[in-house]
């Protein structure tokens, strides 16, 4: 039950910033997912807020407490590894008591919670096994009931699926967001694997390079990516970016891609939105997912001629790689586009498909910044 | 504060290391430099180091120790590549050959040198066999200062045997590092067994060569006890004249300046092996 | 003429175990004949040509070794210095072992280097100036002094071994034990300790029989307290025969046990330092 506000956090290891400047809050219960590729950092920010790492700048507070230069056990915190760091000399109720015995509780009382906790975890009947004995999926659902037992006011974990296999992980995936919606800790769950934030968070915040590029709901990453880098990291598959120049046509801006003027999938133009005006001339960047793009096999006027490469049929839906026509005499970017399409539409690679996009679902991005223009002050 | 703590922990760990290797291994290396040059009255002097190299002693000593270390070591690293290389090739039992071959490891110079006595003396075990198998009819004095080839012979056995242990243990410790991969694709493509030890283990295994060879020579300067087993004292050596002129003589000084020729040959030898088997970090990317 | 390939394989593979056998016998045969010798009656040793298995065993041998003057005490005393130097070398060795492991601090590589050059140094040069130095300090001829002088051969021993143990318990271990109300203290006893303590013990009983077996700094720094490879050097020359295997062999067997005790510890002990 507790805020936690990082300021200004940094740290670096030797020459290498692990973390650059970062100033975030978590809200009381809430489960946020620090979310990137490795390196970015979000281990290293996990581990100052646990108090493994001390920051060389930034405080870091918990429930209105700080506790920057306070070591892990006065924290409040419970942590799940990404190795589970399950005690191999103690059998698996020693491990999840471990806590309750620091803190001297009396043994009836840590019968009672580890045994709950073990209750949760499906662990009950391998209490008095030894980690050895017991396989890696169940040694990370003790390292789970450990961290849970201590009934923590914030909860951290390190990748603590990455180590199971796919199947393993779905399962596990889904068994965790149950659990921790009954505990109500405050969760920071830290992954690279974009389908779990999506999944488990109530925020994700995704980092690069040490600092948090985008920090919001689910749904808002998904769909309107803050930059070019986090609309191509979330998502199966990332985000397709075409690249349009802003010209004017019957008075209103337009976007052509190749000389192709486009329209969208109910025959008007495809404008741009209000206030791009000043833009006129200039590049700009169409975020677009797979499953916004419409395929059809005859041609539809503003639609964009593309060749098909690929075909992976994914069983629910059809995965296409595409590359875009060229235009006579004009450049067109030879990158390939992913577009999905029911399973049962009827293509094969090299005959052409004309695209067309779905306006609302576009998310316009400058090229030279790669960050999302804001739509409120162009 | 905590924090300020924690920084300084490593430190506070190392110290009582530090101090002690500080007192009890810099200072006396130091000290017995001072010993070796210097008079009672404070006075810089090679009068020491004169006496030294005047002893009747002091050529045979020299010489012997170095003929020693150029016969032992070169048998004793080819002895045991050959006994690490059996180890890798992954025999059944291989365990049991691997502890068989590290027993030496608990045996001292002076009991090794003594094990060997048993068979080498006059009544001992080789003139038993030889006897037994009727190649002589009295037995040979091996031990004897008239035979000082015998000696030398005997000493070179009891070494080797007793010390190829610890080259051994290195090698395999190295070997076992070289990744399986690297010697199985180089077999894909055609290296015979004597190939693959030749371009892929022999290189990879230099460092751990290197090490292996610094330690043993450091050892090898300084026998003794297996020369005073097996040959008293008429096989002259570096570190039994050491020896004598402390305990025999009592000359501190003398036996100082043998002790800082045993140091200086050493460092020596070690920047010699440093040099030749010198291995750039990149050729080991392991 | 071409064998086929499994009979090729087979007959290498045969070559490889017909050597490896001799050299086991190279190693193992001497140790048999010296227990043979010290373990037939006495005039037995005298005997020639002496016969491979002696005809009767006799502890007689040895007892005339063991009664001879000054060898118990001397046993008592090289227990007693390899014990104490077993304590202090892990005492003084296994903090900065474990420092080396757990930290990453400037100045650890040099530390490592210089440990580990210290091992390409002699004792030799250690016990001369020592023994004028112990005189001077009241401690020529103790226990102790012989004790000081193993621990600082011991002690980058100790250092680079422990260092590797504690590398080889999972930081992580520790760390979680610190999230779960541990402070660094009671996460290295809880956690740290008892997974490094099998490899500890090991390194304790290799120091052990590395004292043990020590003879030249003992010598040199020890006149009627001496330890008893000093014993049995400084008399060696003047002994019967009896005496001298009965010695040697008494100072290999209790070495050959621990060794066996350990022996699966050892290709890591040893392999380790060279790292």
């Amino acid at each position: 039950m507790a805020e936690i506000r990082l300021q200004g956090v940094h740290k670096t290891f030797g020459k290498v910033t692990a973390v650059n400047n970062v100033t975030l809050t978590v809200r009381d219960q809430e489960f946020i997912v620090l979310l990137g590729p490795s390196g970015c950092g979000k281990t290293t920010l996990l581990r100052c807020v646990a108090g493994l790492e001390y920051p060389d700048r930034g405080r870091i507070a918990i429930d209105g407490q700080d506790v920057t230069d306070r070591p892990p056990r006065q924290r409040r915190i419970a942590m799940v590894f990404q190795s589970y760091a399950v005690f191999p000399h103690l059998t698996v109720f020693e491990n999840v008591a471990f806590g309750l015995r620091m803190q001297k509780r009396p043994d009836d009382e840590v019968k009672q919670r580890v045994q709950a906790a073990a209750g949760l975890l499906q662990i009950g009947d391998l209490l008095d096994r030894y980690p050895a004995q017991v396989s890696g999926g169940q040694r990370q659902r003790v390292a789970v009931a450990r961290a849970i037992v201590m009934e923590p006011a914030v909860l951290l974990m390190d990748e603590p699926l990455s180590n199971l296999d796919a199947l393993l992980r779905l399962q596990m995936r889904a068994e965790l967001k149950r659990l921790l919606q009954e505990i109500r800790a405050t969760t920071i769950y830290v992954t690279h694997d974009q389908v779990e934030a999506l999944s488990l968070g109530d925020r994700i915040a995704v980092m690069k390079d040490g600092a948090i590029i985008q920090s919001d709901t689910p749904l808002k990453v998904y769909d309107e990516p803050a930059t070019v880098f986090v609309g191509g990291f979330i998502g199966n598959p990332p985000m397709n970016f075409l690249k349009g120049t802003l010209q004017m046509a019957d008075g209103q801006v337009v976007v052509s891609i190749g000389g192709q003027f486009l329209r969208s999938a109910q025959g008007q133009a495809l404008a741009a939105p209000p206030g791009f005006q000043a833009r006129l001339g200039n590049t700009v960047l169409l975020g677009i997912r797979a499953e916004n793009i419409q395929a059809r096999t005859e041609p539809v006027p503003g639609a964009l001629p593309a060749r098909v490469l690929v075909v992976e049929p994914l069983g629910s839906h059809l995965l296409l790689t595409l590359v875009l026509e060229r235009s006579e005499g004009v450049q067109v970017d030879s990158e390939s586009l992913k577009v999905t399409t029911g399973a049962d539409f009827a293509v094969e690679p090299q005959p052409p498909l004309w695209l067309l996009l779905e306006p609302a679902k576009i998310r316009w991005m400058d090229p030279q910044s790669g960050r999302a223009i804001n739509l409120e002050r162009v | 504060m905590n924090r300020r703590l924690g920084r300084l922990g490593p430190y506070l760990l190392l110290l009582p290391s530090i101090l002690f290797l500080v007192v009890f291994f810099a200072w006396p290396m130091a000290e017995a430099l001072v010993l070796a040059v210097q008079s009672p009255e404070g006075v810089f002097t090679l009068e020491y180091v004169q006496r030294m190299a005047g002893d009747v002693a002091f050529r045979d000593a020299l010489r012997n120790t170095l003929v020693l270390i150029l016969v032992i070591v070169p048998l004793q690293v080819v002895l045991a590549l050959g006994m690490a290389l059996l180890v890798q090739a992954g025999l059944r039992g291989s365990g049991l050959f691997l502890y068989a071959w590290t027993i030496p490891l608990g045996i001292s110079d002076l009991a090794a040198g003594i094990v060997w006595l048993t068979i080498f003396t006059e009544r001992g075990y080789l003139n038993s066999f030889l006897h037994n198998l009727g190649l002589i009819q009295k037995p040979i004095l091996l031990l004897s200062y008239e035979n000082p080839q015998g000696l030398f012979a005997a000493v070179v056995v009891a070494e080797v045997w007793r010390a190829t242990a610890i080259v051994m243990v290195i090698l395999v410790a190295g070997l076992q590092l070289i990744p399986r991969e690297y010697l199985e694709a180089a077999e894909v493509f055609g290296a015979g067994l004597w190939q693959r030890v030749r371009y892929v283990m022999l290189p990879l295994l230099r460092p751990s060569l290197q090490v292996a060879l610094i330690l043993r020579t450091i050892l090898a300067f300084q026998v003794f006890a297996v020369v005073v087993a097996l040959a008293g004292r008429t096989l002259p050596v570096l570190a039994g004249e050491a020896y004598y002129w402390y305990g025999t003589y009592r000359n501190t000084n003398v036996a100082a300046a043998y002790a800082v020729l045993i140091l200086l040959l050493s460092i020596l030898n070690t920047g010699l092996y440093l040099r030749a088997l010198r291995t750039r970090a990149e050729e080991l990317a392991l | 003429m071409r064998q086929p390939g499994s009979l090729r394989r087979r007959s290498g593979r045969l070559l490889l175990y017909g050597l490896a056998l001799i050299l086991s016998a190279w190693v193992l045969f001497p140790l048999f004949l010296i227990a043979f010798t010290a373990l037939s009656p006495r005039p037995a040793v005298y005997a020639w040509p002496k016969t491979l298995v002696p005809d009767t065993f006799s502890l007689d041998t040895l007892v005339f070794f063991l009664n001879s003057h000054g060898v118990l005490s001397a046993t008592l005393n090289s227990i007693g210095v390899a014990l104490i130097t077993l304590v202090l070398s892990l005492v003084i060795g296994a903090p900065a072992g474990y420092a080396l492991a757990r930290f990453v601090f400037p100045g650890r590589e040099t530390f490592k280097v210089l440990i580990l050059t210290t091992r390409a140094f002699p004792i030799v040069i250690l016990s001369i100036p020592l023994a004028v130095t112990f005189i001077q300090w009241n401690l020529y001829d103790t226990l102790i002094a012989v004790a000081l002088v193993h621990t600082a051969l011991a002690l980058p021993f100790a250092i680079l071994v422990t260092g590797s143990i504690f590398v080889s318990v999972p930081k992580e271990l520790e760390e979680a034990a610190l999230t779960l109300g541990c402070n660094r203290l009671q996460a290295f006893v809880r956690v740290a300790l008892p997974l490094a303590l099998p490899g500890l013990a090991a390194a304790a009983i290799f120091t052990f029989v590395l004292s043990w077996n020590e003879v030249f700094a003992a010598t040199i720094l020890t006149l009627r307290n001496r330890t008893l490879p000093a014993h049995v050097l400084t008399v060696l020359n003047e002994s019967p025969l009896p005496f001298r295997f009965a010695g040697g062999f008494f100072m290999i067997a209790p070495a050959l046990v621990f060794i066996f005790v350990i022996r699966r510890y050892l290709l890591n002990l040893w392999g380790r330092v060279v790292k």
